[in-house]
């Protein structure tokens, strides 16, 4: 791997990925007994599911020429056959049958990467085995929480994951990229606060008495049919790292309470999000709506992951955009400013991951 | 992680050459393009014998957390190749070729129960392994035997480290390894790593057979050094070449026919891919057959051997006496 040297690296315009974390290598229902190939920071894996429904996770060449095992099948147990010449690994890539021979070469192995299944997602670790704990998983626990309904969908991000995370961490953008949903002025005119500890970055800002956004507007209507009238509308931001940020959002009708504690007269949203970098320059984006009310309404589930997929969109074609200049403009440096504290803290915490495996040099 | 095996051949300057057991040296290295070495990883180095350049692979006993101090261990084999002595005259200052660590003997973390089983200078590959089971709190036993405690290096090390999941085996305290005993302990759920001379990993993995225990479980490395047999000098003839071939005890019957000008097919070059086999078409004599490539039945049959790794003894029993009086043992073979 590359180390990035630069004076302050905090402001390196795209940054390495920690491999010592656990990503999102792929949605629970899109593991099968099918095998399936995604590149995973900067490595092709092949995902499947052994007959028992565990998920494994294994480099996706074969020990002998390099054919992509996810064009196999899987066999009995948790085995999988190389499509090219047969040769047979189990869930730990360690060769189980090896054609036209009655013994077993010792070294025929595949790198097998530890996995675990969390929160409707199959997490992946990547970097020194022996350091995977699942307790260090990130939270997302709005995902399977029975008081939150909802569904998500995946971008494949066409820039680097660290852009991805900047977007989230500083929702100014929504007046200007999302201005017909959840865009309004009253959002780079409000204050926020940002508090960072430890591993995690926290950016408040709530918005009184002002005019809901359309998206908040139906949403109230979901809960409140008929709903007029200003509302107090918060957003709080919270990443843990290495990348994954689940951002609680809502409204309530202005003046009960709510910037208090008190949310009964208001409509509550996750948005979970959690990035895995690909390649240097593009991202698994994995994102899920989350609610807390009308909790049977699969009509609303669709239309709120709907809507959302519209307004991610925008966001995708401004990263895309992004990516694209700053490669075009290698001369140029990154400026910060004030409603950036949200995504410096981030880089500083990624950073730090990074100088400790030895994959960055310390900014001086 | 460094996933890749493609050796990036470096420098290393040699700074540390201690004694750690009889006729053992524990050489620390600093390598020009430091990477931290995974449990099971190995190094290949350029040694010189009789002014000519040779590869070997020895295991790396540990490094720091950086991978700028790398140790191996080395025991000095008089009757090997000569790799050895080489290495056991190195002094700190000297400067070897080294490729980074290279990975045929990975420890996978997760299995319920661990077994680690050293035999001799075998405990080279297994002193890192242990050493992680132990940081991440595994179950594991270390197992390690030997001719006699001075033979046995890092011992005092290990009894410190492991305390009661080290168990001990000494040949001439009368407490040799009953390898039955000890892979009846094994279960489904049991994964053993082993690595030591032959005869015991043979004794292993027939009773892990026997027992119908999973294949893959049993994890063993072996660098085609050690043999049933003391390797002795030996005659090949290869009547396709028109080539008759002396292999001295130090050298590979492969290496001795690349060095007759034969042009040979090999990959590994330690007795695991079974590309350099050669078909016997006569041979007065027996073959000692040092790889892992074929299974017993194929070892029994004798009509192939392995080439890089494999040498023809003069008799049955392999004693020297025999080899004294009746000449070399004579093989004729015929190349792919």
């Amino acid at each position: 791997m590359t180390a990035v040297s630069a004076t302050s690296s905090t402001t390196n315009k795209v940054l390495p990925h920690p491999l010592n974390a656990w990503y999102v290598a792929a949605w629970d229902h899109e593991v099968t007994r099918k095998p399936m190939s995604r590149r995973i920071a900067n490595r092709p894996v092949a995902l499947y599911r052994t007959e028992d429904g565990k998920a494994v996770a294994l480099a996706d060449a074969c020990w002998h020429r390099l054919a992509p095992l996810s064009m196999g099948k899987t066999l009995a147990k948790d085995t999988i056959q190389c499509p090219y010449h047969g040769i047979v690994y189990n869930s730990a890539g360690r060769c189980v049958s090896m054609p036209a021979q009655e013994t077993i070469n010792p070294s025929a192995t595949v790198p097998s990467f530890p996995v675990v299944e969390r929160y409707r997602y199959i997490w992946i670790w990547m970097g020194d085995p022996t350091l995977a704990d699942p307790s260090l998983v990130p939270n997302m626990e709005q995902m399977t929480s029975e008081e939150w309904a909802g569904d998500g969908l995946t971008i494949h991000a066409k820039c680097n994951y660290q852009l991805v995370l900047d977007n989230l961490m500083d929702l100014t953008h929504e007046e200007f990229v999302h201005s017909s949903s959840i865009g309004q002025d009253e959002l780079s005119e409000s204050d926020f606060v940002t508090v960072r500890e430890g591993n995690k970055v926290t950016v408040t800002r709530w918005m009184h008495n002002i005019d809901a956004p359309p998206f908040w507007l139906k949403n109230m209507r979901d809960k409140f049919p008929g709903f007029e009238g200003k509302v107090d509308r918060w957003q709080i931001i919270n990443f843990e790292a290495p990348a994954t940020i689940s951002i609680d959002v809502g409204v309530a009708k202005a003046g009960t309470g709510a910037p208090d504690g008190d949310r009964s007269q208001g409509v509550n949203g996750f948005v979970m999000n959690t990035i895995t970098p690909e390649t240097e320059r593009s991202s698994h984006y994995f994102w899920a709506f989350m609610r807390n009310y009308c909790l049977d309404s699969q009509l609303i589930t669709t239309q709120l992951r709907d809507g959302v997929h519209g307004v991610f969109g925008e966001d995708e074609e401004m990263l895309m955009a992004q990516q694209a200049a700053i490669d075009a403009n290698p001369d140029y440096e990154f400026y910060s400013l004030n409603i950036d504290s949200g995504g410096m803290w981030v880089r500083r915490i990624l950073e730090a991951m990074l100088v400790a495996e030895g994959r960055l040099t310390p900014s001086a | 992680m460094a996933a890749t095996n493609i050796e990036i051949w470096q420098s290393a300057t040699v700074v540390e050459v201690i004694p750690v057991a009889t006729d053992i040296a524990r050489i620390v290295l600093e390598p020009s393009l430091p990477v931290k070495a995974e449990p099971g990883s190995h190094i290949d180095l350029m040694v010189e014998i009789d002014g000519e350049r040779a590869k070997r692979s020895y295991s790396v006993v540990g490094s720091n957390d950086d991978g700028t101090r790398l140790a191996i261990s080395v025991m000095k084999a008089p009757l090997s190749r000569g790799g050895s002595i080489f290495m056991h005259s190195m002094v700190p200052g000297q400067r070897l070729e080294i490729t980074q660590p290279l990975q045929n003997f990975p420890l996978r973390v997760g299995a319920q129960r661990y077994i680690l089983l050293a035999g001799g200078i075998g405990i080279t590959a297994i002193v890192n392994m242990a050493a992680i089971l132990q940081r991440v709190k595994a179950d594991y036993t270390l197992v390690y035997a030997g001719r006699s405690r001075g033979a046995m290096a890092y011992l005092d090390q290990l009894t410190e480290q492991h305390g009661d999941r080290l168990e001990v085996h000494v040949d001439d305290e009368g407490t040799s390894l009953n390898v039955p005993e000890l892979v009846a302990r094994a279960d489904a759920d049991t994964e053993l790593y082993m690595c030591g001379p032959i005869r015991l990993m043979d004794a292993v993995r027939r009773t892990w057979v026997e027992r119908e225990l999973d294949m893959p479980n049993l994890r063993f490395e072996t660098f085609g050094n050690s043999g049933w047999y003391d390797p002795e000098e030996f005659i090949v003839r290869v009547p396709k070449l028109n080539l008759e071939v002396t292999v001295p005890p130090g050298r590979s019957m492969l290496e001795a026919l690349e060095d007759a000008g034969a042009e040979m097919m090999f990959h590994c070059r330690k007795g695991e891919c079974g590309l350099c086999e050669v078909r016997v078409l006569e041979l007065s004599g027996k073959i000692d057959h040092r790889d892992v490539f074929y299974s017993e039945r194929q070892q029994r049959l004798s009509t192939k051997m392995n080439c890089c790794v494999s040498r023809a003894v003069t008799s049955a029993t392999g004693a020297k006496a025999d080899a004294a009086a009746g000449g070399p043992a004579v093989i004729t073979i015929e190349p792919n």
